[in-house]
C-alpha cells in the first residue's frame, strides 16, 4: 500500500516452535483479536535467528521485526534463547549505529500458555511500528517502489 | 502365550485412543463400532473447553489414523453378542449389521445420498435436520462411505420400487443383497469404551421441551453452533430461524435431581459445557448478545476451567444461582419467560429468545445390556462399576472399562482413562507383543533431486473456521498464478480421510514433488499431511504449512480483507520456504528399553508397576526417605476404601519386584539425550540411562497463611484436612467431646494469587465432615463452602452429609468468614446468604480445607527435560484434550498432582496412562530421531571453534586434521545456534538454512 493514508506496516516475526510459536496459536485458539501486521516465520529456536535474518529483512521490506523466543531458562534447547539474548543486545548497538530507530526490531519471551500476551505484544509492536512510519534505512531502491500490498 | 490382540467396544474418543495406543505398542486391535462410522460424541461437538479448539479439528486427525491403521481391524455397524474364555484367551462374537454399499468400492461421491428420494430425522444431528436413507453420518466420517438405512430405504422395504441409487452410483457400489456377517474373533483382553447417552428431558415438563421450539438440550445447541450442522454455523432459533441475541442456560438438567429424573449423581461437563457456549455463541452472533446461566454450584474443577470462568464474568455472562421454576410462553412470538427464585428470595420473570437445557449424562441402554451379557457389575446409577485403586478394571478380569460408561467424565479424563485401559489390557498379553500385527510398508521414496519443483498447495476452509472471515478460494486461485505451483484446490476439511486419500493420488498423477497445505497448525496437523507424502511415495520433509487459521483467521476475525491479503502472503511465504527444501534422511536413535520414574508417591508407584509388570526395568526415584508421598497422609476415600492399607500393600510390591531399582534420597541432578536414549544423573552420584521417563512428583497442600490463615497455627482446634485425616489414622481421638465442628473451604483456592480450583477438597471435606457424624452423631456440623464440587458420583457424598444434618452455608469472596478467639475458644462470623444474615458459631474443631499447590521441584525438573510448565506452576501437557499425560517433548510423561490437583483413582488412571504411552516407545525397537541436523561446509569454515562453544548438546566437534567443524548427527537437536553463530556462514541447518528462510522472508514482500 503506496497510498500514505491508508499505509500499513508489515512485520517479520521470527517464533521459536515450542514457545512463542505455540502462544500464537493460543492466541487463535483463544480467539485473542490482534492487528494483522505480522507475518511469521516459524523457526526451531530464537538462537537460530542471526542478526544477518534480520537485517535481510529490513532489506527485503519489512517496516518492523519481532523476535520471540521461549522466557530465560525455559529454552527447549537448554541455551539457545541466552545466545540469542546476548547476540540480539549487541546487535541493537550496530542497528542504532545504521540509523534504524529503535522500535523497529522488536525482542520478546512468549511462553506456550501466553496466549493473551502474545496478542499484546503484536498489538503493541504494531503500534510502535506505526508511528515510525516505514522503514527506508535498508530497502533496496527499486522495492520501495513495487507495490507492497 | 496369550493372544496377542484385544476387542475394543466403543469407537467414541475414548475407544479410537485405546486403540491407538495398543495398536503402536504391539496389538491387532479389533474396534468394534455401532454406527456407520468413529468419532462419538466428540464429533458433534462444535468447539471443546478450555482452549476453544474446533472439535473436529483435534479429533480428526486420530480418527484418520485409526482408520488407516495396519493393526486395527475397523468393524463398524457391528455388536459384540458374546464373549467367552478367560484373560489371556477370549473368543468374541461380533455380529456386523449390512451396510449395504461395498466399502471396498464406494468412493464418497455422494450421488446416492443426492438421487435418493426418501428424507428421514437426521440422528447425527439429533434430527434437527434431514438427511436421506442413503447417507454419511459427517464430513469427516472415518471410514468414509455411505451407508444405506434399512429401516427406511424405499427398495429394502419394496424392492423393485426405488434403486435411484443404483442408477446413479458410478462405482457400481450398492448392494441390496449385503447380508449380516458374524466375526470370530480370538482376543487377550478387552476394553470397553462405551460411551454415554444424554439425558433426554421431554419427560420434564417444567422446561417447555418438545412443547416450546426454542427450548433446545445442549447437545442440539452444539449442533446449531457447528460449522458442519444444520444451520452451517449461522446461530438460528428453530422456530423462525431468528438469531437470538438473549439466551439462558438451565443447569443440572437429569443431574443432580433426586425427584424427577432419578440421577443424583452430578454429570461433571455441564457447567463448563455452558459456560463454553456462551463464548462460543457470543462469537457467533452478529449483534448484541447476552447470556444467563441459571445454576446451582459452579463447578469448574478442572484444568483452566475457573480462569476460563472467570473470564466469562469478565466478559459479562450473567450467572444467576437459581433453580428455574418454569419456562413458559414469552410475550413476543417464539420468546420464552423464565420463572425463578433469586437469591433474595423474589419471584422474578425475564424474557429469552431461546433457553438451551443443560443436560445430563446417562449410562446407554446398551451399556447395560451388555453388562448383563458380559456379567459385568454395575453401580447404584448403573455405571461400570470401578474401584477407586482400579479405576479401570471392571469386575470381570481381563475386562476393562475407560471413559463416561463409568462414571460422567470430561475428554481428557475419558482419554487418560483410555490410555490406562490400553496399558492393563496390553500388560497380561505382553508375552504376545507383535506377534499378530503386521508392519506397515511405504512405497519406495522417489529421488526428486533432480527434478524442477512441481508444487501443489491445498488451502483449507475448515468448515466455516478458516472460510467465514478468509476468501479461501481467492487464495487458491493466486496460488496457481505462483512460480512452481502446478496444482492448487480447496477443500472443506483437509484433514478428512477422502481429502486424505486424494491428495495421495493427486501428488502421484500431478508428479507433484513438494506440497503446501494451508490450514491450521503444524503443531498439530503437519504429522498426518507428512505421512500422507510417505504414503504418495514423497518423502515427508518436502512440505511446509500455512498456518491461516490459528494465526491468521481466528484472530482477525472482523478484518476478512486483511486477513485474506494475509492468508496470501503466509501461503505465499510457505510456498516459498517449500521450494528450497530437500529430501531428508529418516533418522532413528536405538531404544534403550527401560523407564525412569521420577517421585514415589502413589502416582510413581503406578507407573514404575505398570511397566515392571510389561517386564521393562524401571528406576523409581524419591527425594525424601520414604515412599507414598501425599497418600501417607490420606485417611480414606471417597468411597470409605482405607488408603493406608493399600498403600502398604503397594510400597510391598514395588520393593519385592525384580524389574523395580528403588533410590530414596535421590533427585536429578542432569539430563542428556532423548526420547529412546536420555542419559540422566542423579544427586547419589549415580547415572541412568533410560528410554522414557514419567514424572510423578506431585503437589502440596498450601499452609494457610495472611487473610486465610484463620488461626491455623495458634489455636489447637484449627487443623487442616490432612491432619484431622492423620488423627483419623491414629484412631488416637473419638471426636466425643467435639460438640461442634466446622470446615471452610476453598482455603488459598480460587483467589487472585491461588486462581485454580483445588478439585478434591469439597469432597475430602464432605467425606471427613461425614466420618465425624458417624463418630459422633451428636456432633453439629457446619460447612463454610462457596461453591460445592462434589462432581461424578461424588454427588452422593453431598447428598449423605445432608441427609446426616450436616449444614452447608456458602460464603463469597467479597464475605470472607471471620474467625476470632476468645479465652482460646474459637469464634467464627459468616453471613449466611439463605437467611440473609450474620451468624455466629463457637465450634470446639475448626477444619481448612487448604489448597492444592505445585512443587518448587517441578519447576526445576521441567527444566532438566525440556518440558512446559503453566503459567501457575503446574506441568503443562502436549494438549489439554486430547494429550493429557504427554509432554511436547517426546519420550517424557506426567501424572498425578504435578499437573493438576486430581484425588486418587485420577491420579492412578493418569499414571497408568503415562505408563501406557511410555510403552509405545519401550516397544519399539528404534525410533525416529531428529532429521533436521546442521551441517558444515568444509570450504567455508574456518575452523575457529565458536559452534563448538555454542552447542548445547556436546555434537561439535573439530577435525584436527583438516581444521573444521563436524557434527555428530546422533547427537544434534536441530536448534539452529550454530547456524547462527556462525561468523563464516559455514553452518547449515538442513531445510531450515539460511536459504528457506530468507526465501519465506523475502516472498512476504513480494
Amino acid at each position: 500500500m503506496t497510498n500514505q493514508t491508508s499505509w500499513e506496516p508489515k512485520i517479520i516475526a521470527f517464533l521459536c516452535t515450542w514457545c512463542s510459536y505455540a502462544g500464537a496459536d493460543l492466541a487463535g485458539v483463544s480467539r485473542f483479536q490482534y492487528p494483522p501486521n505480522i507475518r511469521i516465520v516459524k523457526v526451531p529456536c530464537s538462537g537460530r535467528v542471526s542478526a544477518n535474518m534480520i537485517l535481510s529483512a529490513l532489506k527485503s521490506g519489512a517496516d518492523g521485526v519481532l523476535i520471540s523466543g521461549c522466557h530465560p531458562g525455559d529454552c527447549h534447547y537448554i541455551s539457545g534463547n541466552y545466545f540469542a539474548r546476548r547476540r540480539f543486545g549487541l546487535f541493537s548497538n550496530l542497528l542504532d549505529f545504521v540509523g534504524i530507530e529503535p522500535g523497529r526490531v522488536n525482542f520478546s519471551w512468549i511462553s506456550a500458555s501466553e496466549g493473551e500476551q502474545f496478542a499484546e505484544v503484536v498489538k503493541t509492536v504494531t503500534e510502535r511500528v506505526k508511528k515510525l512510519g516505514p522503514a527506508t534505512r535498508l530497502v533496496k531502491k527499486q522495492s520501495v517502489q513495487v507495490d507492497r500490498l | 502365550m496369550p493372544k496377542g490382540s484385544v476387542l475394543v467396544v466403543g469407537g467414541g474418543i475414548a475407544g479410537v485412543q485405546s486403540a491407538l495406543d495398543l495398536a503402536n505398542s504391539g496389538f491387532l486391535v479389533h474396534l468394534v463400532e455401532k454406527t456407520t462410522a468413529i468419532g462419538g460424541k466428540m464429533s458433534q461437538l462444535d468447539k471443546t473447553f478450555p482452549t476453544n479448539d474446533c472439535s473436529a479439528c483435534i479429533l480428526s486427525p486420530k480418527l484418520v489414523e485409526c482408520g488407516r491403521h495396519f493393526n486395527i481391524n475397523l468393524l463398524t455397524l457391528s455388536d459384540l453378542v458374546s464373549l467367552k474364555g478367560e484373560p489371556g484367551s477370549f473368543t468374541a462374537v461380533v455380529r456386523q449389521r449390512p451396510r449395504y454399499i461395498d466399502p471396498d468400492k464406494c468412493i464418497a461421491c455422494g450421488l446416492c445420498a443426492e438421487k435418493c428420494p426418501k428424507k428421514v430425522d437426521d440422528e447425527y444431528n439429533l434430527g434437527i435436520s434431514k438427511r436421506k436413507a442413503a447417507f454419511l453420518s459427517f464430513p469427516q466420517a472415518v471410514p468414509l462411505k455411505y451407508a444405506i438405512d434399512p429401516d427406511h430405504c424405499i427398495w429394502l422395504k419394496k424392492p423393485g420400487k426405488c434403486g435411484a441409487c443404483v442408477k446413479v452410483c458410478p462405482a457400481d457400489a450398492i448392494n441390496f443383497d449385503d447380508t449380516e456377517k458374524e466375526h470370530i474373533l480370538e482376543v487377550g483382553s478387552v476394553v470397553l469404551a462405551l460411551g454415554f447417552s444424554p439425558y433426554d428431558p421431554s419427560s420434564l415438563d417444567f422446561t417447555g421441551y418438545g412443547r416450546l421450539p426454542n427450548v433446545v438440550t445442549a447437545m442440539e445447541f452444539e449442533r446449531y453452533l457447528s460449522p458442519s450442522g444444520p444451520c452451517m454455523g449461522h446461530m438460528e432459533r428453530p422456530s423462525d430461524g431468528k438469531e437470538p441475541s438473549r439466551v439462558a442456560w438451565l443447569q443440572c438438567v437429569g443431574s443432580r435431581d433426586i425427584n424427577r429424573s432419578c440421577h443424583p449423581y452430578c454429570s461433571s461437563v455441564c457447567c463448563m459445557f455452558a459456560i463454553k457456549q456462551t463464548v462460543i455463541a457470543k462469537e457467533h452472533a452478529h449483534g448484541d448478545f447476552s447470556s444467563s446461566i441459571f445454576f446451582m454450584d459452579m463447578r469448574t474443577h478442572g484444568k483452566g476451567f475457573e480462569d476460563y470462568y472467570n473470564r466469562a464474568r469478565k466478559e459479562g455472562v450473567n450467572f444467576h444461582r437459581a433453580r428455574v421454576h418454569s419456562v413458559l410462553q414469552g410475550k413476543e412470538e417464539g420468546d420464552l419467560r423464565l420463572r425463578y427464585v433469586n437469591e433474595q428470595g423474589e419471584i422474578c420473570f425475564e424474557e429469552f429468545d431461546m433457553v438451551v437445557l443443560s443436560t445430563g449424562l446417562e449410562v446407554n441402554k446398551q451399556t447395560v445390556e451388555l453388562a448383563k451379557m458380559l456379567e459385568l457389575e454395575l453401580d447404584d446409577d448403573n455405571f461400570v462399576k470401578t474401584d477407586v485403586f482400579h479405576p479401570v478394571s471392571t469386575s470381570r478380569p481381563g475386562i476393562f472399562v475407560c471413559g463416561a460408561a463409568a462414571e460422567p467424565k470430561d475428554i481428557p479424563q475419558s482419554v487418560m482413562e483410555a490410555s490406562a485401559a490400553a496399558m492393563e489390557a496390553g500388560r497380561i498379553l505382553a508375552p504376545a507383543r507383535w506377534q499378530e500385527t503386521t508392519v506397515k510398508d511405504y512405497p519406495l521414496e522417489r529421488d526428486v533431486h533432480a527434478e524442477a519443483p512441481r508444487i501443489g498447495v491445498f488451502v483449507c476452509h475448515c468448515g466455516t473456521n478458516i472460510s467465514s472471515v478468509v476468501d479461501v478460494d481467492s487464495v487458491m486461485e493466486y496460488a496457481k498464478t505462483l512460480p512452481d505451483v502446478v496444482f492448487a484446490q480447496t477443500n472443506l476439511f483437509t484433514c478428512s480421510q477422502d481429502t486424505i486419500n486424494q491428495m495421495v493420488n493427486i501428488i502421484k498423477e500431478q508428479g507433484l514433488n513438494r506440497v503446501v497445505v494451508a490450514s491450521c497448525s503444524p503443531r498439530t496437523h503437519e504429522p498426518l499431511f507428512q505421512e500422507t507424502l510417505r504414503d504418495a511415495g514423497l518423502n515427508k520433509f518436502l512440505f511446509e504449512m500455512a498456518n491461516i487459521r490459528d494465526q491468521d483467521s481466528w484472530v482477525h476475525r472482523d478484518e476478512p480483507e486483511a486477513a485474506t491479503i494475509k492468508a496470501k502472503d503466509l501461503m505465499r511465504m510457505a510456498v516459498a520456504r517449500v521450494r528450497g527444501e530437500n529430501a531428508l534422511p529418516y533418522n532413528t536413535v536405538k531404544v534403550v528399553k527401560s523407564a525412569l520414574v521420577i517421585g514415589g508417591g502413589i502416582g510413581g508407584m503406578t507407573a514404575a508397576l505398570s511397566f515392571a509388570g510389561q517386564d521393562f526395568p524401571v528406576t523409581l526415584i524419591e527425594q525424601t526417605d520414604r515412599l507414598g508421598g501425599n497418600a501417607n497422609k490420606l485417611y480414606r476415600t471417597w468411597q470409605a476404601d482405607e488408603v493406608q492399607p493399600y498403600l502398604a500393600e503397594t510400597i510391598k510390591k514395588i520393593n519385592a519386584h525384580p524389574q523395580i531399582d528403588v533410590r530414596m534420597n535421590c533427585q536429578v541432578s542432569d539430563v542428556g539425550g532423548s526420547v529412546g536414549h536420555f542419559t540422566t544423573q542423579f544427586s547419589d552420584g549415580h547415572s541412568l540411562i533410560h528410554g522414557v521417563a514419567v514424572m510423578a512428583v506431585g503437589g502440596e497442600a498450601y499452609k494457610p497463611e495472611g487473610e486465610w490463615n484463620y488461626l491455623y497455627g495458634k489455636n489447637p482446634n484449627v487443623h487442616t484436612l490432612l491432619e484431622v485425616d492423620q488423627m483419623l489414622i491414629d484412631g488416637q481421638t473419638d471426636f466425643k467431646q467435639t460438640g461442634q465442628a466446622v470446615f471452610i473451604h476453598c482455603v488459598g483456592s480460587r483467589i487472585p494469587e491461588r486462581p485454580w480450583c483445588s478439585r478434591v477438597c469439597c469432597t475430602h471435606a464432605i467425606d471427613s465432615a461425614v466420618k465425624l457424624k458417624d463418630l459422633n452423631p451428636e456432633m453439629d456440623i457446619f460447612m463454610l463452602y462457596r461453591d460445592i464440587r462434589t462432581y461424578g458420583r461424588r454427588e452422593r457424598i453431598y447428598q449423605e452429609a445432608r441427609a446426616k444434618g450436616i449444614i452447608f452455608v456458602r460464603y463469597d469472596l467479597d464475605h470472607l468468614p471471620s474467625v476470632n478467639e476468645a479465652n482460646g475458644k474459637i469464634i467464627i462470623q459468616t453471613h449466611d446468604p439463605i437467611v440473609d444474615s450474620d451468624i455466629t458459631l463457637h465450634p470446639d474443631l475448626l477444619v481448612l480445607a487448604t489448597a492444592i499447590q505445585p512443587r518448587q521441584e517441578s519447576g526445576n525438573l521441567s527444566k532438566f527435560f525440556k518440558c512446559a510448565i503453566d503459567a501457575h506452576g503446574f506441568l503443562l501437557e502436549a494438549h489439554m484434550k486430547l494429550r493429557p499425560v504427554d509432554f511436547a517433548t517426546d519420550g517424557v510423561y506426567l501424572a498425578g498432582l504435578c499437573h493438576y490437583p486430581k484425588p486418587m483413582e485420577e491420579t492412578i488412571a493418569q499414571a497408568k496412562a503415562a505408563a501406557a504411552r511410555a510403552t509405545i516407545v519401550l516397544s519399539q525397537d528404534e525410533v525416529p530421531a531428529e532429521s533436521i541436523t546442521a551441517q558444515v561446509f568444509d570450504a567455508k569454515c574456518t575452523g575457529c571453534g565458536v559452534c563448538v562453544t555454542i552447542c548445547a548438546y556436546s555434537a561439535i566437534s573439530m577435525d584436527e586434521d583438516k581444521n573444521v567443524a563436524m557434527v555428530n548427527t546422533d547427537l544434534c537437536k536441530g536448534c539452529g545456534a550454530c547456524v547462527a553463530g556462525c561468523r563464516s556462514d559455514a553452518m547449515t541447518l538442513m531445510n531450515v538454512g539460511n536459504e528457506q528462510l530468507m526465501a519465506a522472508v523475502e516472498a512476504a514482500f513480494i
